[in-house]
């Protein structure tokens, strides 16, 4: 675990409140817009940071995530960039974790050795990789274990009793508990399941357990607070950059602040969570 | 049984994590994880179940009119004036295409799985017509994923999907051709893992995939292995077959791999050629990458980013191809050559003249190098070529080239 992460997760625990982690895609609209939404999402009460890697066929998200990734791509981002664009992040913020979230074939083709050296240089906290399951460890998780990067993993409904093990093996950083079948932006589930699924999932770990997909609004965010570690955000925050940009889709004066708002009210949703479970 | 691999076979692929060398793998979202160690775990069990084995093959006889002939080209061989050419005739199976032997085994692994709804993907609409065919015979729900480009230029299939009771869904995403409909049918799977099978058409994809379909491919090569024997006392000199995603190929391929003196040749869609972007050729003009759960040769640029393929035949239209056909490659066990957009429509004319044969425009790249080869080799020497799939579906887009209206 990074000292970061670590940290984070050890004072929220100590405040009584859940983790707002939010997602947003490198890059989109374009790299110094995606930059200042990086730097707004601090300050308008992230906790954690999950920094989307663009890829032209992203199999396990929904259309909003996938044409954010377009956007990206087409204004130029590249992995090296969305490298850079933590490490221009981390001169102003060295608190909050940077996971950094996508496929790995940008990463096959960077080269993995190189990846991890360039992504612990720019200060990154934690990889997700959406189509790297246990079974394929080798390719980047053991690597980046020990190069101190957490490896967090997606642990999902049709993960039984039996998989779990395999699934938190070489897992680090957090769970993500992805609270439904199907891809991203689809909508909530019962959040009294969800409550159910972070408990099973405890009985196996240590680690947080962050729930996402799905998460809308304040009160979701307070609903699925109430029973878990953190409540990550993604779909949302990335419709609101969309419904902001002009209509060549360029960013336009309501794109950051659009964001801000956004994320401000889910961290209110958040810090409401444990209040009201405490009720 | 303990047995230690045999490592002068190249038939023993793939090893347990589903690799071909480097090649191969279970690139996937956790979601779809269960799904298909569950899909490997029935595959073991019906590969040596009896009952299996019997219903494959009675519908095999009945339904889909194996074995196909073994046919003699004997005008196209006066004509090259070199190496007999021998057909696999892959194009006379009922739905018109080598596409109907994988279906129709994977229907039956989804029927043993208790699944209720089948999806799968196409490109020129033959895989989606293979599949509607055997979900229709089943009496199950069936969704087609289909790029809206092809969706237009491939009409007469989107219709027989149709009326075979299929949902034909048009994909926007991308630039909606073959691998933006592999997208969409991934992610209609992830959404809906209990009651779906994903029936996917060709030898690619996460593990257990490219394993199972050329299984279920590989009776072209068996049954062509047999015929040869029978009508010439002896094996081909040559086996060509066209490569898209690699399915007619593998089936063709596997059962002549360890047969040292046989040459393999697969051919690869060279489109309007391999110095612009308009191509399918991965083995030829690709790079190793992971992309839709396999880890294989893909056309993609500098950052890892998929590129999309151009060929004038639907089916060849991906910008992957199959883990084995990138091992095989990467061996030098069988070799690989591009064929352009024009050379392919000359050797579908050409057939069409000599022999009376309409070949689908996939073959017809076969086709196209087994003109150029053969006047190469003696009269005394064969060549065995796997013609996967009749050109009906393609008249339409030969008359437009050509200027005919139809």
């Amino acid at each position: 675990m990074t000292a970061r992460m670590d940290k984070r997760f050890a004072d929220l625990a100590a405040e009584g409140r859940p983790a707002l982690v939010t997602y947003f895609m490198g890059g989109d609209p374009d790299y110094a817009s995606s930059l200042e939404i990086m730097k707004a999402l601090p300050k308008a009460g992230s906790d954690v940071i999950e920094l989307g890697m663009p890829f032209s066929d992203p199999m396990a998200d929904g259309p909003a995530i996938q044409v954010a990734g377009q956007r990206a791509l087409k204004a130029g981002q590249t992995l090296a960039k969305t490298i850079q664009m933590a490490r221009d992040f981390r001169r102003e913020d060295d608190a909050t974790p940077i996971v950094m979230m996508g496929y790995y074939n940008p990463i096959y083709i960077y080269g993995v050795e190189r990846f991890l050296d360039d992504a612990v240089e720019a200060g990154i906290d934690g990889l997700i990789v959406v189509d790297l399951p246990p079974e394929m460890d080798d390719e980047l998780c053991i690597p980046a274990l020990a190069r101190g990067i957490n490896f967090i993993r997606l642990a999902t409904p049709t993960t039984d009793e039996k998989r779990l093990p395999t699934v938190l093996k070489n897992t680090s950083g957090f769970v993500y508990y992805v609270s439904m079948n199907g891809i991203t932006g689809s909508a909530l589930p019962d959040p009294s399941l969800i409550g159910d699924a972070v408990g099973r999932i405890k009985a196996h770990t240590n680690l947080p357990v962050c729930v996402g997909f799905g998460v809308k609004t304040a009160e979701h965010a307070r609903a699925i607070g109430a029973s878990a570690d953190g409540v990550v955000v993604g779909t949302t925050i990335v419709n609101q950059i969309a419904s902001s940009l002009t209509a060549d889709g360029k960013a336009s004066a309501a794109t950051v602040p659009g964001v801000e708002t956004l994320v401000r009210s889910l961290a209110s949703g958040v810090r409401a969570s444990r209040l009201a479970a405490a009720e | 049984m303990n047995q230690s691999p045999n490592l002068n076979s190249f038939r023993e692929g793939p090893d347990e994590d589903g690799r071909f060398g480097i090649f191969g793998g279970r690139f996937v979202a956790e979601t779809l994880m269960p799904l298909i160690l569950d899909l490997q775990d029935e595959w073991n069990k019906a590969k040596t179940d009896p009952a299996f084995q019997a219903e494959l093959k009675d519908l095999g006889a009945h339904y889909i009119g194996r074995p196909s002939p073994l046919y003699y080209a004997e005008r196209l061989t006066q004509h090259l004036g070199g190496a007999k050419i021998y057909f696999k005739r892959e194009e006379l199976n009922h739905t018109g295409s080598h596409k109907i032997n994988n279906c129709i085994g994977q229907i039956l692994l989804a029927k043993r799985m208790g699944k209720t709804r089948i999806i799968a993907e196409t490109g020129a609409g033959q895989h989606g017509v293979a599949s509607a065919t055997v979900a229709a015979r089943f009496g199950l729900p069936c969704v087609v994923y289909m790029g809206a480009t092809d969706v237009e230029r491939q009409a007469p299939n989107v219709f027989r999907m149709k009326l075979l009771g299929a949902e034909v869904k048009p994909v926007t995403a991308g630039s909606g051709t073959l691998k933006d409909a592999m997208n969409e049918a991934l992610r209609d799977w992830v959404t809906n893992v209990d009651d779906t099978y994903y029936l996917i058409g060709t030898a690619a994809g996460p593990h257990p995939y490219p394993e199972l379909v050329r299984d279920f491919q590989s009776v072209i090569g068996t049954e062509a292995r047999e015929q040869i024997l029978a009508a010439e006392g002896r094996l081909p000199d040559m086996v060509i077959a066209a490569v898209g995603g690699g399915s007619n190929a593998i089936g063709i391929f596997h059962p002549f791999l360890d047969d040292k003196d046989v040459q393999i040749v697969g051919v690869e869609a060279g489109g309007r050629g391999l110095e612009g972007e308009e191509h399918c050729a991965s083995l030829t003009a690709g790079s190793p990458g992971v992309l839709h759960g396999n880890r294989t040769y893909l056309l993609q640029d500098e950052d890892g980013q998929i590129k999309e393929g151009h060929s004038i035949s639907a089916g060849l239209d991906y910008p992957g191809i199959g883990p084995e056909h990138a091992w095989l490659h990467d061996i030098g066990r069988a070799e690989y050559v591009p064929i352009m957009d024009d050379e392919a429509l000359e050797a579908f004319q050409l057939l069409t003249k000599l022999e009376g044969i309409i070949p689908a425009l996939e073959p017809s790249h076969a086709i196209a190098e087994v003109i150029k080869r053969a006047p190469k080799m003696g009269k005394d020497q064969i060549i065995l070529m796997n013609l996967s799939g009749r050109g009906d579906k393609d008249i339409f887009t030969v008359g437009k080239i050509l200027g005919m209206e139809l």
